[in-house]
């Protein structure tokens, strides 16, 4: 398959209803995926609640590129490349903190945090140097939804606003689930590695086939209710939202049960504070509908997942490498509720969790599987005869069906045709 | 009456008691080693660096005794994925000192290197550990275990044995 390299016939690779293994694990694929979705279309960075204060600053990633996330002095919050624009040496080595200006230690070149060069050692070695040259790098574009900060290195394109679509109002419900109408990122990330691609990741987000079968073993002792949202009968329902988003939208189940904080697993009675919080801020008859709905199962193409009570964010190291970043929700303005985010996401995710490290064990397990053969299919044909259109006009299925993984192929195919 | 114990019986029954518990986790014997704990037992695995706050941070295990319980009870129901098959786990446990003795607990630190043999590849795992240990009859129970992983602040592999 090594002919691939110039022009890969898309079309024969991804059909409808099935895709062929070698996408996962072929490398010249994944350098295309570099260019054509990490460096071209909008890509989850980071939430603006990690750099508070002016002058905070946070390491992060597009890719394999590496992304100082800043707030500068006047408060604007700013996507630098961490690399000297003299010699290219790794500029900031520590993974946050706050800086007024940061300071390359091989030559001592100094830039401001909001990317300016501010000066640089022995400085009559450089007369005539117009320092605007040579500021930092930066994500050419870069724009916030509900905090959360994502940029993209395609310099025109569409708006964040017209990629994230519909799924635009996911953040919006998860935004009302703080009395405050906001969210923070302040727990830290666990960082779980798993060997495999990162499009397994991405399509099991919102797969909802696995859970009855992955996460057995927690369901046989643990009573949490996930089980019998995901079983045959439940009414929940997988959505596609185009651009490669998509969603298990567990809402219809937690409105049959009709219990506010049902879907946390506990009750009004355990948060009295929030509870309380939470019908001052929105009035009581919907703040017990927000408190039914829960916060949204949404997997935002090609990076950012929330997952109810945590967040998620995929790194493609390699081909065959990838890691999660995973951190508890938290809630401006909730702090018992965050509390027991905090305690329920230790508990489920990471390199430990009792859910994640099954995931990741059939993420391994897939990736070793797809190195059997070049012509064998992976199947995504489940519930094609029984999807439909909601009324907003996306397409829908049953919570098991494989609506997601055909939407997430759709987009994938147009941007990797797209030269 | 209390005896009066040397110091070199004391440092053979706690080191005795760290090399059970560590056979224990290597040989998957999962009921044996959570009999280890007392009722009030907390399993940490710090992430982002060893002194982090864990009611504020991220851990990668930060389990309460009823947690620990959970946590074999997974491992035996068979259905673990990431743990059928079983890792093949040795490690040793070196080092070891008494940092401070109160009451009925000790508090003792030890290092600790792990051998993982399981389906991803074969990875070695380091870490500083620290125990509170429990004075109950003859033996010990653990009031407190955490494990500091060397690497902790970076990306790492599942981790689905008892550590």
């Amino acid at each position: 398959m090594n002919m691939l390299a110039r022009t890969p016939e898309w079309g024969e690779m991804i059909h409808r209803d099935r895709v062929r293994g070698h996408l996962y694990r072929d490398p010249t694929i994944f350098q295309l995926e570099l260019e054509r979705i990490w460096y071209r279309t909008w890509v989850y960075v980071g939430h603006e609640s990690e750099v508070p204060r002016p002058h905070d600053f946070v390491r992060k990633s597009i890719g394999h590129q590496p992304i100082l996330m800043t707030r500068a002095h006047d408060g604007r919050v700013h996507l630098l490349l961490n690399r000297c624009t003299h010699r290219g040496n790794q500029l900031c080595a520590k993974e946050h903190g706050n800086a007024v200006t940061f300071t390359c230690p091989f030559h001592a070149w100094n830039f401001a945090s909001d990317g300016r060069l501010v000066g640089y050692a022995f400085a009559d070695g450089y007369e005539g140097l117009n320092k605007d040259e040579h500021g930092l790098g930066r994500v050419p574009r870069v724009a916030s939804y509900r905090g959360f900060v994502f940029g993209s290195f395609a310099p025109d394109g569409p708006s964040l606003v017209e990629h994230l679509g519909g799924a635009a109002e996911t953040l919006d419900r998860l935004a009302m689930t703080s009395p405050e109408g906001e969210i923070e990122i302040t727990a830290g990330f666990l960082k779980h590695r798993v060997k495999a691609n990162w499009k397994f990741i991405l399509e099991n987000e919102t797969d909802g086939y696995h859970p009855a079968f992955v996460h057995s073993s927690i369901f046989a002792v643990a009573d949490s209710g996930i089980g019998s949202l995901y079983g045959a009968k439940s009414t929940a329902l997988t959505r596609d939202y185009g651009n490669g988003h998509t969603e298990l939208d567990l809402r219809p189940e937690f409105r049959k049960r009709d219990a506010p904080l049902s879907w946390f697993g506990t009750t009004t009675e355990r948060l009295p504070d929030y509870v309380a919080k939470m019908n001052r801020a929105y009035g009581e008859p919907k703040a017990r509908q927000i408190m039914i709905d829960g916060t949204p199962h949404v997997m935002i193409f090609p990076n950012l997942f929330i997952a109810e009570i945590q967040m998620f964010v995929i790194e493609p190291l390699g081909v065959e490498d990838s890691v999660q970043h995973v951190t508890a929700l938290q809630f401006k303005g909730a702090p018992d509720l965050n509390r027991r985010m905090r305690q329920q996401t230790m508990g489920s995710v990471g390199p430990a969790g009792f859910l994640l490290a099954d995931d990741s064990e059939m993420y391994e397990r897939t990736q070793r599987g797809v190195h059997a053969s070049d012509t064998d299919w992976i199947y995504l044909g489940r519930g094609q005869h029984r999807e439909r259109h909601d009324g907003d006009g996306f397409m829908v299925g049953h919570a098991t069906d494989e609506v997601p993984s055909r939407g997430i192929w759709r987009h994938y195919r147009a941007l990797m045709e797209r030269p | 009456m209390m005896q009066v114990q040397s110091k070199a019986d004391l440092h053979h029954d706690i080191s005795q008691f760290l090399f059970r518990e560590a056979r224990y986790a290597d040989d998957h014997r999962y009921e044996s080693w959570e009999a280890l704990w007392a009722d009030d037992g907390i399993y940490w695995i710090p992430a982002n660096g060893d002194d982090i706050d864990p009611e504020r941070q991220m851990s990668i295990v930060y389990d309460n005794r009823s947690r620990i319980g959970l946590r074999v009870r997974q491992l035996m129901t068979g259905k673990r994925h990431t743990q059928e098959p079983q890792s093949r786990l040795r490690r040793i446990v070196g080092d070891i000192e008494v940092v401070k003795a109160e009451g009925r607990e000790l508090t003792v630190a030890c290092n600790t290197m792990i051998f993982e043999s399981a389906l991803r590849g074969d990875i070695v795992w380091a870490s500083r550990n620290e125990f509170v240990l429990r004075r109950d009859g003859d033996d010990f129970k653990i009031a407190r275990k955490k494990v500091a992983l060397v690497n902790n602040d970076k990306a790492i592999f599942t981790l689905s044995f008892l550590v």
